[in-house]
């Protein structure tokens, strides 16, 4: 079994009468990449707070690598913390930023020389010591954030929406880099972000928070294909929704009417009785343009085109279903195989009984 | 070409109206001023006959009694000047960083509210409350922690809280302007990352208000030298300020020629000091004064 | 744009009129000494002539500088001391000679007005007449300093810590004449001088721990005087015995070596704008009801002829009380002060202010 690294149990925090961390428990093993996914305002930045120590619990427990975290002042936990602004100091240079925490330690200058340019090197700002922080672009201070903590060699680094204040080209790429570094320094990290891409490309797990709690804990894959509640399923990547009522049931797959008149056959996940009201959720990319006539086991209708919504590999028709007002996107494979589809054009779409995704209301 | 008339005839009418500011500002600033630098270089012989001379000069660094008390005096203003950074650094901090955003603007009131009255009354409340027969000395005696009164006024101490409490409002507000712009970010990164409240103190928090300190420093000291009130009524017997030398030498002894030179000696030398003072901190003026 | 040019020129010409033009009702400006102008005289004035009086409070040393840097202008009327007259107006030509014609001179004794004729002369021309007069003393808590007769005590340690006196020339003159000396004998001898102000500085130095406070205002001294953290204090007989009347305790002493005499006087200024009131103003202080509601008021002695007979019991007491007939022949008047002496005192006085 791999060691863990931060294990939270049933932590609460109430500001008034607004609660908002409620009673969340979970464990992040040792080197993992743990990412926390939630809307503004869920409550993930208070946890993270209080993981650090920058906030005080008022129930629950916090431990890293098995020790109570309580009554220990963020200077003495073994956490170190990356701001959203980053919060390096601008009257230092890179070198003294870096050397600040080991200066704390007090640690001997050649030891804290050295430590500061390998951690410079690893991040690929060798020999930027005395630059100041004002010389810097966004990546570059970014790295310089980074290494700040990673110097420290904390056991968990937490991390509180760094990318959010650069532009998305950055973003994609330090979202990448930021991967990698992980696996190169094998530190746990511990990063919150409202952003669902950030978190599933980066991460081993995710937990999806919202309204002070988690709904799932899961691997990036799972959370996509295996929503657990209708909350992540419309949080964590584009979904069509479309409510219904089960009509029929055999086994694990139900007939839905939708209250727009359609029958569709999809997968239950759970057994749900006749007559109860569902959430039946589509993805983009699960429904099949002019699907070949000859599959089996497809729920066909016909949709008119509203507009086509250009956006490269990530391309979507808004299409509405013939004799209805339901809004659907319908990916668009960039294959130049549907380039002829034109607006207000009707196309049949399809989609498989396994990708519906069904909640009860 | 319409536009350049209209330009010109904007700049004349401008010109019209600063005429009386000018007019002000020469006829009575900068004449009396260069009147007097005239006076400072002149010595009055018997009736109305005077000469050039640097003897006004001389006289200051000939007779220790003068240069001693600018000394006094600078050395004391330096010392005013520290303590009031001392005690206003935690006020400024506690109103921008500690107290809810809500009561800011009244704390900051209340603490202008002291300089609504003249200076002259707030050294007589002072000196009602600390005199022999003062408020402080009679609860002391009725709570019989004292046996005989204590004169607590006409001291060296005494004078310098005064003058600390006196300038308390010119070192606070740029502190409270140099503090709100800290990010509250950089102090719990500081935290986060090891340190101690006297680090984050040293290493973040007055290096970034440098430019604030320095600034309110400037004031303080200047206006700690310059003050005569305080250091008159408070100080006491020994209290010997070298502005009171300045206003004896112009109405006690009339040599307005000793006092001028005296005068600009104050400016010159007070100058000096706060070169010295933005060399050590290596801190420039115009950075200060924005 | 136009328009604009000649409404701004419009705006200066308003505010240089503003400044400039605007006639008040008449007014007569008065540099005086703190009491000198009771409200209900100032009152009392305005009903009788229409003038509004509006007075400025100051000291001998102030007035002279306040009138020396406008060249006598900015007043209608000043009252100095008598001494610090003549060689003021010699170098400066503050002031400007006083026409007996229009004083009604019936209305005041006619020796102080001989002797402040005298004193104030310049240029054979007279420059002030006598207001008020008075003692400079010994004001004692006879309760704590029932020994205390001359001005030496007020360098004794016995009384340490309870003297007040103020770092001014009289202290100094009084200092020289409780030593035996006579500083008035010295005036003309600048070098003699010197040295005898070098000898008071000197046992005002070493008698310096024994002092409270060096007294810069006379309420502030009254103050300490009541609340018995002053026992033995140089000042003027008019404060002792208000003190007087309020605690029997407390008196003025003429001191063994002679009580200092001052005459306060009316002098116009060189510049004066309003010299008709000021006269009027003169004529009406020294009125017998007039002056002697001044010195029931202030206690001060008037030099206003017949003046005694509206004088409270009270006050005619404290002459009787304080100033029998020896101690009024030892009474030292200050003679005019020549030039330069004023540096010599004020190096003294400085160098015991800064004495540790």
């Amino acid at each position: 079994m791999m060691q863990i690294d931060l294990s939270v149990q049933h932590v609460l925090k109430r500001f008034g009468d607004f609660t908002a961390v409620n009673d969340i428990s979970f464990d992040v093993e040792s080197g993992r990449f743990f990412s926390i996914l939630g809307p503004s305002g869920c409550g993930k930045t208070t946890l993270l707070r209080m993981i650090a120590g920058l906030a005080e619990l008022d129930s629950g427990r916090i431990e890293i690598r098995g020790k109570d975290m309580a009554g220990i002042s963020p200077n003495r936990r073994p956490v170190n913390l990356i701001f959203q602004n980053l919060a390096l100091f601008p009257m230092m240079d890179v070198g003294a930023n870096i050397a600040f925490g080991l200066q704390r330690r007090g640690e001997s200058k050649s030891g804290i020389r050295e430590k500061v340019s390998a951690i410079l090197d690893r991040v690929d700002l060798a020999g930027f010591e005395s630059k100041r922080i004002d010389q810097l672009s966004g990546g570059q201070k970014q790295r310089v954030a980074i290494a700040r903590c990673l110097v420290l060699e904390p056991a968990v680094l937490l991390l509180d929406e760094p990318l959010g204040a650069l532009d998305l080209k950055l973003r994609e790429q330090m979202k990448v880099e930021l991967k990698k570094l992980q696996a190169k320094v094998g530190t746990t990290f511990v990063y919150i972000t409202h952003d669902q891409s950030e978190a599933l490309v980066m991460s081993d797990y995710v937990a999806v928070m919202n309204h002070g709690e988690f709904e799932q804990i899961d691997t990036p894959q799972n959370l996509y294909s295996r929503p657990q509640t209708p909350f992540v399923a419309q949080f964590v990547g584009d979904n069509n929704a479309w409510s219904g009522t089960i009509r029929n049931c055999e086994g694990t797959v139900g007939e839905i009417e939708t209250d727009d008149g359609f029958h569709f056959r999809s997968e239950l996940h759970q057994p749900l009785p006749v007559g109860a009201a569902v959430d039946l959720f589509l993805r983009p990319e699960s429904m099949l343009i002019q699907p070949d006539p000859s599959l089996p086991d497809l729920n066909r209708f016909e949709v008119v085109v509203r507009s086509t919504l250009f956006d490269g590999a990530n391309s979507r028709l808004l299409v509405h279903p013939v004799n209805a007002e339901t809004e659907l996107l319908v990916a668009l494979p960039q294959t130049h195989q549907y380039d002829y589809i034109q607006k207000d054009d009707t196309i049949e779409i399809g989609w498989a009984t396994p990708s519906g995704i069904c909640f009860p209301k | 070409m319409d536009k350049n008339g209209m330009h010109d005839r904007l700049r004349w009418g401008l010109l019209l109206f600063l005429t009386p500011v000018f007019l002000w500002l020469v006829l009575l600033i900068v004449l009396p001023q260069i009147d007097l630098l005239i006076m400072s270089f002149r010595v009055e012989s018997g009736y109305g006959d005077s000469s050039w001379s640097l003897y006004n000069y001389r006289q200051f660094f000939e007779e220790p009694i003068y240069w001693l008390t600018f000394v006094r005096t600078a050395v004391y203003s330096v010392l005013v000047t520290f303590l009031t950074f001392v005690v206003a650094l935690p006020v400024a901090f506690y109103i921008t960083k500690v107290v809810h955003p809500r009561f800011q603007g009244f704390l900051t009131v209340l603490l202008l509210l002291p300089f609504w009255v003249s200076e002259l009354v707030r050294v007589y409340g002072w000196m009602i409350l600390l005199r022999e027969s003062g408020v402080i000395n009679h609860f002391l005696l009725r709570m019989g922690l004292l046996q005989q009164p204590v004169e607590m006024l006409y001291q060296d101490a005494t004078m310098i809280m005064g003058l600390v409490y006196t300038s308390m409002l010119f070192m606070v507000v740029p502190l409270i302007s140099a503090l709100e712009s800290l990010d509250n970010s950089l102090i719990e990164a500081a935290y986060d990352l090891g340190a101690n409240m006297g680090s984050i103190l040293y290493k973040i928090i007055i290096p970034h208000a440098t430019p604030g300190i320095v600034s309110g420093s400037i004031v303080v000291f200047m206006l700690t030298l310059g003050n005569y009130l305080t250091p008159n009524l408070m100080g006491g017997k020994n209290s010997l300020w070298f502005t009171e030398q300045i206003y004896n030498q112009f109405i006690a002894s009339f040599n307005w020629n000793q006092g001028s030179a005296f005068g600009f000696l104050l400016l010159f030398l007070s100058s000096v000091i706060v070169w010295l003072g933005l060399k050590l901190t290596r801190q420039n003026l115009r950075k200060v004064v924005q | 744009m136009r328009k604009k040019s000649i409404y701004s020129v419009i705006l200066i010409v308003a505010f240089w009129a503003v400044g400039s033009g605007i006639v008040l009702a008449e007014e007569l400006a008065l540099l005086t000494w703190k009491g000198y102008a009771p409200v209900n005289l100032v009152e009392k004035f305005q009903k009788e002539t229409g003038i509004t009086v509006k007075v400025t409070y100051s000291n001998n040393e102030e007035m002279i500088a306040k009138l020396r840097a406008t060249r006598g202008a900015g007043f209608d009327l000043a009252q100095p001391s008598q001494d610090r007259i003549s060689s003021v107006q010699q170098q400066f030509k503050i002031y400007q000679p006083i026409d007996l014609s229009k004083i009604d001179s019936k209305q005041i004794i006619p020796s102080m007005l001989e002797a402040v004729k005298q004193n104030t002369m310049v240029d054979g021309k007279p420059h002030a007449v006598p207001f008020c007069w008075g003692t400079s003393g010994l004001v004692v808590n006879r309760k704590f300093a029932p020994n205390a007769t001359d001005y030496s005590d007020l360098l004794n340690a016995f009384y340490n810590g309870r003297i007040s006196y103020r770092l001014k020339r009289p202290t100094l003159i009084a200092l020289a004449f409780a030593a035996g000396e006579n500083p008035f004998a010295k005036y003309s001898n600048e070098k003699d001088y010197e040295e005898l102000m070098n000898r008071i500085g000197t046992a005002m130095i070493a008698a310096k721990p024994f002092v409270k406070s060096y007294w810069t205002n006379g309420d502030a001294l009254l103050e300490s005087m009541r609340s018995g953290e002053v026992h033995l204090a140089m000042a003027w007989d008019g404060a002792g015995w208000k003190l007087h009347a309020e605690d029997p305790n407390i008196d003025f002493v003429a001191p063994r070596s002679g009580a200092l005499g001052w005459i306060d006087t009316f002098a116009i200024p060189a510049k004066a704008k309003n010299v008709k009131a000021a006269y009027k103003w003169i004529n009406f202080m020294l009125r017998p009801e007039n002056a002697a509601a001044f010195t029931n008021a202030e206690k001060y002695g008037t030099a206003s002829n017949g003046a005694n007979q509206y004088l409270d019991a009270s006050v005619r007491a404290n002459f009787e009380r304080c100033f029998p007939m020896r101690h009024i022949a030892n009474i030292k008047w200050y003679p005019p002060v020549p030039a330069k002496l004023e540096s010599i005192e004020g190096k003294t006085l400085d160098k015991v202010k800064a004495a540790q």
